[in-house]
């Protein structure tokens, strides 16, 4: 069994900005908190506290009103708006704004288990559920919904530490600083999953965490050492390394028996189960070659990236862009007062000569490049095609849905053809087809 | 100080970062790749050589300009594509060819094959073994009178009349029936020391460039391995008049224009497949059509047809060999396969 995955590219890292520096706290907590309702995949939070309810660090703030996860206070104070706000995904977002009253006063309903061995698979689902523990990689899945969906189905539970995206550091020092907890959080999903082996999985760019972690790992945890290759840390390609095992076109890993949470996300089951604390902050990478002081800071959920930005020196030099992740799957802000949520796992202030050139798309010279990188077995040069003449039964025979949007194609493209963007339009348009086809067959039926 | 209240950020798709190579650093490391070639031809024909395959380079980017400028289309000139065609067609025509005569095929590669079906990407033939094939129709003595190597003189420059010609290893008695040329060694053949076209007489040279362009990354290897590795086997197997096997096909593999055609002609993006699979039907096709026209066509020389006749098969290559979906297993496809067939009887 060959144990890689086909294609992926390999930019240049930039981790040195970060990798080195301990994570800090705020040298200045956010004078206020913009909690957005929607920090997950799934249905917005509905807010349970109301304009001028005073909160405490932990005290849950919102309640799911589909799938989701409960949103808590990440500072303690005031709630002083409760009305839509810039979102870091674009747009505005219903927010909870809470006024600090610096003096982190905790409460929480949760209870510290240092016992948790004792506790059933259940009692640790419920407490994650009420801990709004999401997936902390980026995509945000509820984690008790993957797990109570996954007991029985699972058989490898695998812990994502590739970290493949250029300049993010946040979990390398996070396995760095608090490996034990991560270990920790390891055995309580094992537990509840009832397995008795789990993965680790790490690029090998970061040999000090691969070997902290080995020295750390125990019981049925193995640490394994991924080749540096973007997207290496995309779940599937992650699943494909470490199993050999390939997740169907459409499913999800529990189709062929895996678990993937990021490290993080362990680290917060840990939190939450042992120590009853609910997850209101992360780890957060602040870097990019605009910045004055690029550093690895605990945030508490909600904080303005501009303040963020303050607190990494501010600007050296006029930013051409700023995202919140990486660079290759990074969404680009236009409002810094956008507020972080549970997924950014960094903030990144790109120069003009660090980012992708600002040209036109260049003809096409099918160079075959895009196929050659694509972790998915795809062809973007005929996906693309397609798209451009609206063909899109014929793009979806491409098997464009598959497309992870890792942007490896986009990366390596000579003629700066913009494939990603164009794949993401041609999946909605796809998307809003079917659902048309089906409407119409439904109106045919009921005729009939 | 940055003034932060009125910043003016750029917002985009993800990536936000891009590789380094863009397309014209990728046909610039065409034209490194194919300057010892030229090296070899100047050493060998003279001066003429490079006057040749510069002034078919001038003219494939009047042509390209000229075009677009007269239709008012986006420049495309500054992508280093057309003088890529421009050294591959001087290439691939003997030194003594007139300069006006390159004109022409230049005109036709780059107007009729590369403009007319839109531009660079959109072409379906490859630019220059089309104006080859067309200057060859047009102009068959002139493109099959070969020179003998070592006869270099300045006067050549002007006019090519005085050239020592022969028989080369082109010439229909060695592809046809094994002779080899008088005073021809295999060394001679690989190092270049043979009459025949600009830039297709030293497979040691054209080797280096095509060594080091897969080094690059700039070519896959499948296409030259394939078409190469089909030539060898093909004539390995079948030597012809008693030379013995491997001398056979060492000396197929040096002559002609087939290391120029594997490495620089059959890689050209835009008429190659890109998927894996079709990489390498595409280069077993133009190996296996190289050895039957050489073997039995009436050309003397077969990698510019082949390559051609492969050339208008690539969306079919490409269908052939679109790469397995991810995540469908051996057995499911066959369950689903199964699952049609099935169906289709029940409906039968």
């Amino acid at each position: 069994m060959k144990l890689s995955f086909y294609g992926g590219v390999h930019p240049k890292e930039h981790k040195e900005l970060t990798c080195a520096k301990a994570v800090e706290s705020l040298r200045k907590a956010p004078a206020q908190v913009t909690l957005s309702m929607s920090m997950h995949v799934g249905a917005p939070c509905a807010p349970v506290v109301q304009v001028g309810d005073q909160v405490t660090v932990g005290q849950k703030i919102a309640a799911p009103t589909g799938l989701g996860a409960p949103i808590h206070a990440s500072v303690s104070g005031k709630v002083v708006a409760i009305e839509p706000r810039p979102s870091c995904g674009g747009g505005k977002m219903m927010a909870v704004v809470i006024e600090n009253d610096f003096q982190d006063t905790f409460a929480s309903e949760l209870t510290p288990h240092p016992d948790y061995d004792a506790l059933a698979p259940e009692e640790i689902i419920d407490i994650i559920k009420e801990a709004g523990i999401t997936g902390m990689g980026g995509a945000g899945f509820p984690t008790h919904v993957k797990i109570s969906s996954g007991i029985g189905k699972v058989d490898t539970l695998i812990v994502n530490a590739a970290e493949c995206e250029p300049y993010l550091t946040s979990d390398h020092r996070l396995m760095l600083e608090e490996g034990e907890w991560i270990i920790k959080g390891v055995k309580i999903l094992m537990k509840t999953f009832g397995l008795d082996k789990a993965y680790i999985g790490i690029e090998d760019n970061k040999p000090d965490a691969i070997e902290k972690m080995r020295a750390l790992a125990e019981g049925g945890v193995e640490v394994v050492a991924c080749r540096t290759r973007y997207p290496q840390g995309a779940e599937k390609q992650l699943i494909q390394r470490i199993t050999g095992r390939e997740v169907p076109p459409g499913g999800l890993p529990a189709h062929v028996g895996c678990a993937v949470f990021n490290a993080s996300t362990a680290a917060a089951v840990y939190d939450a189960v042992a120590e009853g604390k609910p997850l209101t902050r992360r780890i957060v990478t602040l870097t990019g070659g605009a910045l004055n002081e690029p550093k690895n800071v605990l945030v508490p959920f909600g904080t303005p990236i501009a303040h963020l930005i303050e607190e990494a020196g501010g600007f050296r030099e006029t930013p051409d862009r700023v995202l919140v992740g990486g660079p290759m799957m990074g969404i680009a802000v236009y409002d810094l007062s956008a507020c972080t949520i549970k997924g950014n796992n960094g903030i990144l202030c790109m120069t003009r000569a660090e980012a992708a050139e600002h040209v036109d798309a260049a003809a096409c010279i099918r160079c075959g490049r895009c196929v050659n990188v694509c972790p998915m077995h795809l062809t973007p040069v005929y996906m693309h095609l397609y798209t451009e003449k609206r063909m899109w039964d014929e793009a979806e025979a491409m098997n464009l849905m598959d497309c992870i949007e890792c942007g490896s194609c986009n990366y390596i493209c000579p003629a700066r053809v913009p494939l990603v963007q164009s794949f993401r339009m041609a999946k909605f348009e796809i998307r809003t087809l079917a659902m048309k086809r089906k409407a119409e067959a439904e109106k045919e039926a009921k005729k009939a | 100080m940055i003034d932060t209240k009125n910043l003016k950020l750029s917002v985009a798709s993800s990536p936000h970062v891009s590789s380094p190579a863009g397309t014209r650093n990728l046909m610039l490391d065409v034209l490194v790749a194919l300057v010892p070639a030229l090296i070899m031809a100047a050493y060998f024909f003279g001066p003429r050589a490079l006057l040749l395959t510069a002034v078919s380079v001038a003219g494939c980017e009047f042509f390209e300009w000229a075009y677009r400028k007269a239709l008012k289309k986006p420049g495309a000139a500054g992508d280093l594509s057309a003088a890529v065609t421009g050294v591959l067609l001087a290439f691939v025509c003997p030194v003594t060819l007139p300069y006006w005569t390159i004109l022409v095929g230049d005109f036709f590669a780059i107007v009729i094959v590369k403009q007319l079906f839109g531009g660079l990407g959109q072409n379906f033939m490859n630019p220059a073994l089309g104006g080859r094939a067309f200057l060859m129709m047009s102009y068959p003595v002139a493109m099959t009178t070969w020179v003998l190597p070592g006869t270099p003189n300045w006067a050549g420059i002007v006019s090519a009349a005085d050239a020592v010609t022969g028989a080369t290893p082109l010439s229909n008695d060695f592809m046809h029936s094994g002779v080899m040329p008088d005073g021809v060694s295999l060394m001679d053949m690989f190092v270049g020391n043979v009459g025949g076209c600009v830039g297709e007489i030293s497979a040691l040279m054209l080797l280096l460039g095509g060594i080091y362009l897969i080094w690059r990354g700039t070519i896959r290897v499948r296409i030259p391995a394939a078409f190469l590795g089909t030539v060898a086997a093909l004539t390995f197997l079948f030597p012809k008049n008693g030379v013995g096997n491997v001398e056979w096909m060492a000396a197929q593999l040096c002559s002609g224009g087939l290391m120029l055609g594997a490495f620089f002609m059959a890689t050209d993006y835009v008429t190659s497949p890109v998927t894996k699979k079709g990489e390498l039907y595409f280069g077993v096709g133009c190996g296996l059509l190289t050895v039957l026209i050489r073997y039995f066509g009436g050309y003397p020389e077969g990698v510019s047809y082949a390559i051609l006749i492969m050339n208008v098969c690539v969306w079919l290559l490409d269908k052939a060999g679109k790469p397995g979906r991810f995540g469908v297993t051996a057995e499911a496809k066959k369950a689903a396969r199964e699952a049609r067939k099935r169906a289709k009887k029940e409906a039968a």
